[in-house]
């Protein structure tokens, strides 16, 4: 199982949707678009994870790695995440810099 | 412009190498790769095994180039190295000659110890696989957690009032309402913040979390056949990785950012963390023991031995940890650093201490080298450092332990005086040196009431309840015929051993409690409460409690309701200690009026005013704290005033008079029932005869003068 991933910008806001499964293998790739992000100078981080059947550690590493790329002043939004990911994201902490909601709304 | 000290220079098969740098110890990232370092005094070569997560076989071996070796130190940069998924470890080969003290053997694949995360154990009680080549697999961790503005929070020693607590224990009864998957863990803890916070605690200690095997010495319960286990965790497989079994997230090798984000809300609720750290002995036992880590690498650099080769056993755990070895004073330093820096840790109370005072041969030193270097290293500065001031070999050092100026000590004095008092068979004397932060221990070395952490329990030997309701100990689920266990239990059972329904004993029992508890929250020093005695939490009269993952060790939240007035009572207490600075002094008593209140700081009492019975017989003691003196004078504060009855009747005590406009409020009496038993700050009702009161048989009350 591989990863699909794909950013948007649209109005100072960085969309990137991801699908499959994030792991050691392929969370360089996640990183590279977040890094696009920043790059692009967004407002808004949003990442749309309904897709994503597993994380691995590495993934949860881009999520903190996100944070700290974009800056305390852009908001890092996780919409949809599955279960055991959310899970995941409690427990290590995580969820107290991020923002998470079942459905993005502009 | 490409650097070029990143590329290179050696190959083996189709691993790419470079000459590494020496320091630091462990497995390093550095640009492309990653450095391994790690040192033996009397290896002859070194091989680096590598590992994907949880293979059975190593996908690659690569022996150190001779010229990769500075001094005793191997180190290597590996470039290109999947490090998400990677566990290493390493070959020695070397003498192995058991009365020269050298182990070395190749077959065995040996954890570094600096690993800063260990596999192997993943899930808490999940069964090893015994045929497992390499059972503890040292693993890379990553620093890139985001702490914001956290920093350890600095409180001042004589304001902490610590909470011992196991990780385990803590959450893991269903009856803790937290989600099933967080249960015994550190997110566990996480969620059980706001409780911690509304209890008025300001730092828990953590009994050990340093890697540890709960399989160690695993066997079966005679009485019941259920697994008894190395569950207290007293026995270090690594000092720098967490106990992943502790972890929600172990599974995800995710424990250092759990642990992590706990500290992060610890702090910022105002609520510090100590650590208790096992330096004295590890996990690799004595000469029948296993073969983890240090035995194979440097077994006579690392553990004190004797002439014959055998382990010397102070710990009364089967080696000892050559503590003042310089090689292994670095590791332990460079342990307590790295907790410090890179998870915030605020405090460290280290298990029998005293070991880490004796030399190679395990006479005790009169300056000893570890002690000092912690006492006065620039990272630990603000760290507290707490000796468990005695070891299993003997020595016993409460109030004179080497301290520097720096260590407090676990009092186990204080913990025997107010056993002993509160059941009547105490003296006033001895009672009046704990209240006041043992001076007679402390003062003549000019060592702070701080110095002092008063407990009356700790998770060794009974909890509050048990200590009212059982004379003996009652260890047979331990497996060891009762014969493990403290047999200085100063308890006493009001008069049937164990639970009973017979309400007038399960009334004297809760007053007991209470008379405890207030005292220990009255005294000068710091206090420790040992989880769940808030609720009267009970083990059953089980005083050793090591090996048992089940209702004897967790915490049955369910008591709560059942004992609310123990809790709330408790609550009271901490708020009382926390809103009075007089109670939290930096400096001894002086026994004068030294801020012209014309009172001294402390005066002494009985039923008489002005008139303590000194006697060895007397069961009576009443203090005055005058709050002009509070802090050394330098804030202001109430009058208190703290009266004991430990006789079997009731006594009139007078009261000594106010300074005019004052009146005594009462805060607690222990011989009230429930929910006049304390009060809220600030609610305290004015007392109606102000000029004295009867205090109940085996009573302790509480003014405030204001």
């Amino acid at each position: 199982m591989s990863l699909d991933i794909s950013l948007v910008i649209e109005n100072d806001v960085a969309k990137i949707t991801l699908a499959g499964e994030l792991d050691g293998s392929n969370a360089s790739d996640f990183k590279a678009k977040i890094e696009e992000a920043a790059a692009a100078d967004a407002k808004k981080l949003v990442l749309f994870m309904s897709e994503l059947e597993f994380m691995a550690s590495a993934g949860l590493r881009v999520f903190v790695f996100s944070k700290q790329k974009m800056g305390a002043g852009v908001d890092v939004y996780v919409i949809g995440a599955q279960e055991m990911i959310l899970e995941t994201i409690e427990k290590t902490g995580l969820n107290h810099s991020l923002i998470i909601q079942d459905e993005y709304h502009d | 412009m490409q650097r070029i000290d990143i590329h290179p220079t050696h190959t083996h098969g189709n691993f790419k190498l470079r000459r590494g740098n020496p320091s630091p110890f462990g497995a390093t990232f550095v640009p492309g790769g990653v450095n391994f370092s790690i040192f033996s005094s009397y290896a002859t070569s070194c091989t680096l095994v590598l590992f994907e997560k949880h293979a059975p076989k190593p996908f690659g071996e690569i022996p150190f180039p001779d010229e990769f070796r500075i001094g005793n130190v191997y180190s290597m940069i590996v470039f290109d190295l999947d490090y998400e998924n990677l566990e290493y470890g390493y070959r020695m080969d070397g003498p192995n000659n058991f009365q020269e003290g050298h182990w070395f053997d190749q077959n065995k694949i040996l954890l570094d110890p600096y690993a800063k995360i260990i596999g192997g154990r993943d899930a808490w009680g999940v069964t090893p696989d015994w045929d497992d080549i390499y059972h503890h697999r040292a693993r890379l961790a990553f620093d890139d957690f985001d702490w914001e503005d956290d920093r350890p929070l600095e409180i001042p020693p004589e304001d902490q009032i610590i909470y011992e607590m196991h990780v385990r224990s803590f959450t893991k009864h269903h009856s803790s309402g937290i989600k099933e998957s967080h249960r015994g863990t550190f997110a566990g803890i996480r969620d059980k913040i706001p409780y911690l916070k509304e209890l008025g605690v300001n730092a828990i200690e953590l009994m050990p979390i340093f890697e540890f095997d709960e399989f160690e010495n695993s066997r079966p319960n005679p009485q019941t056949g259920e697994t008894l286990y190395n569950y207290w965790g007293y026995s270090t497989v690594g000092f720098f990785a967490p106990k992943a079994g502790y972890a929600a997230t172990g599974r995800f090798g995710m424990q250092v950012d759990e642990i992590k984000a706990l500290v992060k809300e610890l702090h910022k609720n105002d609520i510090e963390i100590i650590l208790d750290v096992v330096f004295n002995h590890t996990a690799e036992g004595n000469e029948r023991g296993p073969t983890i880590s240090f035995r194979g690498i440097d077994n006579k650099t690392y553990y004190m031995l004797t002439p014959e080769g055998y382990y010397y056993n102070f710990s009364g755990c089967g080696n000892t940890l050559n503590c003042n070895n310089p090689i292994v004073r670095g590791i332990v330093l460079d342990c307590l650093r790295y907790w410090a820096s890179e998870y915030h840790i605020d405090g460290f109370r280290f298990d029998l201490a005293s070991i880490l005072g004796r030399d190679p041969w395990g006479a005790p030193l009169a300056n000893p080298p570890l002690l000092e270097t912690l006492a006065f290293d620039p990272i630990l500065a603000k760290c507290k450092l707490i000796a468990e001031a005695w070891d299993a070999g003997g020595l016993y050092q409460v109030g004179s332990f080497p301290a520097y100026g720096r260590w407090g000590e676990w009092n186990g004095k204080y913990r025997d005086s107010i056993r002993k008092f509160i059941k009547g068979d105490g003296t006033v004397g001895d009672m009046a040196q704990r209240l006041q932060g043992s001076p007679d221990l402390y003062a003549p070395a000019g060592r702070a009431p701080a110095t002092s952490i008063n407990f009356i329990t700790a998770h060794d030997g009974f909890t509050l309840m048990d200590t009212v309701s059982y004379d003996g100990k009652h260890n047979e689920a331990n497996g060891e015929n009762n014969n493990d266990g403290s047999n200085d239990n100063d308890s006493w059972n009001c008069g049937w051993e164990g639970e009973t329904d017979n309400p007038h004993i399960n009334a004297l029992r809760h007053r007991q409690i209470k008379n405890a508890i207030a005292l220990l929250l009255v005294s000068q020093g710091v206090p420790m409460i040992l989880m769940g005695d808030e609720m009267g939490r009970t083990k059953y009269g089980n005083n050793n409690t090591y090996c048992h993952d089940n209702d004897l060790n967790w915490l049955n939240w369910d008591l709560l309701k059942k004992n609310n007035d123990l809790f709330q009572f408790t609550k009271n207490c901490i708020a009382f200690r926390k809103v009075h600075p007089v109670l939290r002094n930096t400096w001894h008593f002086q026994n004068r009026d030294y801020v012209g209140s014309g009172y001294a700081d402390i005066t002494w009492h009985g039923t008489k005013a002005w008139g303590a019975d000194w006697s060895t017989i007397s069961k009576t003691l009443a203090f005055m704290l005058c709050g002009k003196h509070a802090k050394g004078g330098t804030v202001e504060d109430n009058y208190i005033y703290v009266a004991m009855n430990v006789y079997w009747e009731s006594l009139w005590f007078e009261l000594p008079q106010l300074p005019p406009s004052l009146k005594w409020h009462v805060f607690a009496n222990t011989g009230a029932p429930f929910p006049e038993d304390s009060w809220t700050v600030g609610s305290e009702p004015v007392l109606g005869d102000q000029s004295g009161l009867l205090l109940g048989d085996r009573s302790i009350v509480i003014l405030v003068g204001k």
